[in-house]
């Protein structure tokens, strides 16, 4: 086994109302590992999310990351050590220029130390940043107010403001919906470049084909359980997997 | 023996303040600082029923609480609706108007002796060797009912909410604003009512003037901090903290030092469990 | 030519300068350096002349808009974060009764006790308010109105600090004009910083804080602390505005927790426009001297701030300010044009 675990994941579970939203799911991750997650809609994908961000505090289970017990901590306290997510529903400040959406991570106490103290001029870095995400600043993409951009540039957005904390674990969810397949193109080289460059990740998403040209590993989530766990093929193959995607076809390599 | 009798009263007296403030909140997020003006002008509207047009008290207090329901409902759709989802204007809104109805009224000169609601009924009862009279027997079989009332009827709409499908967790489609308008002003108006019922209740039992409306609301605020904003347990148990608190001050130390015990109370829940004895929201819990 | 020139140019740096940051202006003319010095200067000019102007009656009014002012920028900065409170009269009686307290009790002098209670104000209102910041928004409004309230109450019915009398013959601030100016320069300079700030980092998050806090949360960022910080900054403001009542007027009593000293501050900011600082200035100057030429109608006048409070909050969300800055820049524009 190379490596420490990275992040454990033990027995999560989570109820909302009557709902059991994430039922005693387990998993483990090495540094430097890419996991897919997978699974309909519903199957509490988001749910874990949040639970392992610190967004929704588990009925029972344990969260431990670089082998602490991250367990129900705070989400800024999760964030300040190093793990960062998207969200599903995009969560920009559109009435701000686009770069200085990113100023807010730029804030945090995590960057300054990371940057060794020395701050610099924040919208240069978060222009930058952003330039190195296709927002071109010679067409001052950039500088335009967030509100007026597109949907995949937003989608784009909220990968930089993830990557603006520099985070030790980045965990996407569902980054390429509602992205037009030349988005999805080129977003994808980005992410595989974070991967080769030592990221760990963890990504939910529904388009599978893109997924499993990416990942290590795939888990698959239904109804807040875990059903399957390998890699794209073993897990496309095993029966409960087929049957919760009843109808759907993948086709894989 | 006094002691057990006199605290429940106020106790239950302090529910029926909150009650109104707990529904409109409990079923629709909205937080209505009007709620003492109401009470108050509720008070007004049947005192002016009754000596200025000399209806009979049977008609002027529930018509009084029609009309305030209803007043509960305009200014829903007058001015609420307008501003519904922005946090910082709905509280402008209804705290501005909440004001400005009790500082007309004191304008006008709703303060002195003259002005009081008479009696249901005269005479009273002995409990356990306590002259209880039948007003404050009144208002403590009122507040009992509005008390299930509110349970059920905030737990029920909610259910209702649910099955109509509005959303798999209500709570979040609520506070996404999904709730239709209906609801909203619904919820407004059944907590004016509320509020006036209280009002028709206990204003009887001493001098009306508008300063009560200041107060109905902070008792109000302070029960529903106490004892956690929606959660109908946590206003009677807010309740008869302070309502104890206040009798038993009030007969071992002094009565002047009855107004620390809300106070303190609030100031101990803050420190302790800042969101109320049966808070059910912890902050995370809703950090979706 | 060159003039055409220079008017066409001119417009365009006007946006594309809007667009790219608010702190870089690229200055062309004189005519330029008026036009953005202009608006700042002449409320600076206005009001460290009109003490020389104003005597008696109005200087006292000048006074209380001054120290209006002070309250409602406290609110607005808190506003800016999200914490909307219902309670600015809480900060100004804390201080108001620091300063009143350590004069009447300890014969401190101002130059001690000022400084004393801003600060012991913040600190106090950020502790006792900082549970608060945890829970929703609303509590927040709810627990500011009823403090101030209830501390009024407990003043009346203990009798403590001078109960329903109050302390009076306090040690007196400055001889003639000294205390109208301090609370002038006071008012003026948190003025500016305040809008410094809030266009700085520092105040972008805060913003952010204030319109989606769980986005800023997963940015690393301890939400909470920094709204604490928020209530000591306002809570200060306000306390000093109080400490500077007690010593301005040698008395202090429990009135300083009145309502009328929450409503104002808020009907101010309403006005002239929320998050602006400006606005809640200009608000401040506009309804305390209207308040002062109603003052006969007692009551009535109260329920007036709150009709245009109400009015403001639907029909005209900007708020004066705002409006004003708009139609400042649009004529701008024509003009160059045409």
């Amino acid at each position: 086994m190379e490596g420490d675990t990275f992040l454990k994941i033990e027995k999560l579970s989570k109820h909302f109302g009557g709902v059991q939203a994430v039922w005693d799911v387990s998993f483990s991750l090495r540094k430097g590992e890419f996991l897919g997650v997978i699974g309909p809609n519903g199957s509490g994908k988001t749910t874990l999310v949040n639970l392992i961000t610190g967004f929704v505090k588990p009925d029972s289970g344990k969260v431990i990351y670089q082998g602490k017990d991250i367990t129900g901590k705070m989400p800024y306290t999760i964030a300040g050590l190093g793990i960062s997510r998207t969200f599903q529903m995009v969560r920009l400040f559109y009435n701000l220029p686009a770069y200085k959406n990113l100023i807010i991570p730029l804030s945090s106490s995590r960057v300054k130390k990371l940057r060794g103290g020395e701050y610099g001029e924040r919208d240069d870095v978060a222009v930058d940043l952003l330039d190195d995400m296709g927002f071109e600043r010679d067409s001052f993409v950039p500088y335009k107010l967030a509100g007026s951009l597109p949907h995949g540039y937003l989608k784009r957005l909220d990968l930089a403001r993830a990557m603006a904390l520099r985070p030790d674990l980045l965990i996407l969810d569902e980054l390429f919906s509602g992205m037009a397949m030349s988005e999805v193109a080129s977003t994808l080289p980005l992410i595989e470049k974070f991967h080769e460059e030592g990221l760990t990740i963890i990504m939910i998403e529904h388009r599978l084909k893109e997924l499993f040209r990416v990942v290590d590993r795939v888990m698959v989530l239904n109804f807040g359980e875990k059903i399957a766990e390998g890699s794209p093929q073993e897990v496309m193959s095993a029966e409960t997997v087929k049957k919760a995607y009843l109808g759907i076809e993948v086709e894989i390599g | 023996m006094s002691l057990l009798i006199y605290g429940t009263i106020t106790s239950i007296i302090l529910a029926l303040y909150t009650v109104g403030f707990s529904l409109t909140y409990g079923i629709s997020g909205l937080a209505n600082f009007a709620h003492g003006a109401l009470y108050i002008l509720t008070g007004y509207s049947v005192f002016s029923f009754l000596n200025q047009l000399g209806l009979p008290y049977f008609l002027s207090a529930p018509l009084s609480v029609v009309i305030i329901g209803f007043l509960g409902f305009v200014l829903y759709w007058g001015l609420l609706l307008r501003v519904r989802g922005v946090p910082l204007a709905e509280l402008i809104v209804t705290f501005a108007a909440g004001v400005a109805i009790l500082e007309l009224l004191m304008w006008k000169g709703f303060y002195g002796i003259q002005y009081s609601l008479p009696l249901f009924v005269r005479g009273g009862v002995k409990l356990g060797g306590v002259a209880v009279d039948y007003q404050r027997l009144f208002v403590v079989g009122t507040g009992m009912v509005l008390v299930v009332l509110l349970y059920l009827f905030v737990h029920y709409t909610k259910i209702g909410l649910a099955f109509r499908g509005m959303a798999q967790n209500e709570r979040t489609a609520l506070s996404v604003g999904i709730e239709s308008d209906w609801i909203g002003s619904l919820s407004l108006a059944v907590g004016s009512a509320l509020a006036a019922v209280a009002a028709v209740v206990v204003l009887p039992l001493g001098m009306m003037e508008s300063a009560i409306g200041y107060e109905v609301l902070i008792y109000a605020l302070a029960v529903a901090i106490i004892g956690g904003l929606e959660s109908t347990p946590g206003m009677i148990v807010g309740s008869f903290i302070v309502g104890f608190g206040q009798v038993a001050t009030a007969r071992y130390i002094g009565p002047k030092w009855m107004i620390i015990v809300p106070l303190a109370a609030i100031i101990f829940v803050l420190v302790i469990r800042p969101s109320g004895l049966f808070g059910k929201f912890k902050e995370l819990e809703e950090r979706i | 030519m060159a003039e055409v020139e220079a008017k066409y140019r001119k417009k365009r740096l006007d946006r594309g300068i809007k667009a790219r940051a608010d702190t870089i202006f690229a200055i062309a003319s004189y005519k330029e350096i008026l036009y953005l010095v202009l608006p700042r200067a002449l409320p600076v000019i206005l009001l460290l002349a009109l003490p020389l102007v104003l005597t008696g009656y109005w200087g006292k009014v000048l006074v209380y808009a001054c120290v209006y002012g002070l309250l409602a920028l406290s609110w607005d900065f808190l506003a800016s974060c999200g914490l909307f409170s219902l309670g600015q009269a809480f900060f100004l009686g804390i201080g108001a009764y620091i300063a009143g307290t350590l004069s009447y009790y300890f014969h401190w002098p101002p130059v001690i006790t000022l400084p004393i209670a801003t600060i012991g104000g913040g600190v106090i209102s950020a502790a006792l308010l900082s549970p608060v910041v945890r829970l929703r928004g609303v509590y927040f409004a709810m627990v500011t109105l009823m403090l101030p309230m209830l501390f009024m109450k407990m003043i009346e019915t203990t009798g403590i600090f001078g109960g329903t009398h109050g302390l009076s013959a306090l040690k007196p601030l400055a001889k003639g004009w000294g205390g109208t100016y301090l609370v002038i320069g006071v008012f003026l300079v948190s003025l500016f910083i305040f809008r410094r700030i809030i266009n700085e980092d520092y105040g972008l998050v805060l913003r952010a804080i204030r319109d989606d806090d769980r986005a800023v949360m997963s940015a690393a960022i301890n939400i909470y602390w920094r709204k604490i910080q928020a209530l000591f900054v306002a809570g200060a403001v306000g306390a000093f505005a109080g400490a500077f009542m007690t010593h301005h007027y040698q008395f202090v009593g429990m009135s300083v927790f009145a309502l009328d000293y929450s409503i104002l501050p808020v009907a101010a900011a309403a006005l002239g426009g929320p998050g602006t600082f400006a606005g809640a200035a200009l608000g401040s100057m506009i309804l305390v001297p209207l308040s002062e030429a109603l003052r006969a109608l007692s009551g009535l006048r109260i329920a007036i701030y709150c009709v245009i409070m109400i009015l403001s909050v639907i029909a005209l969300p900007e708020g004066i300010f705002h409006y004003i800055e708009r139609k400042y820049h649009q004529f701008e524009r024509l003009v160059r044009v045409g």
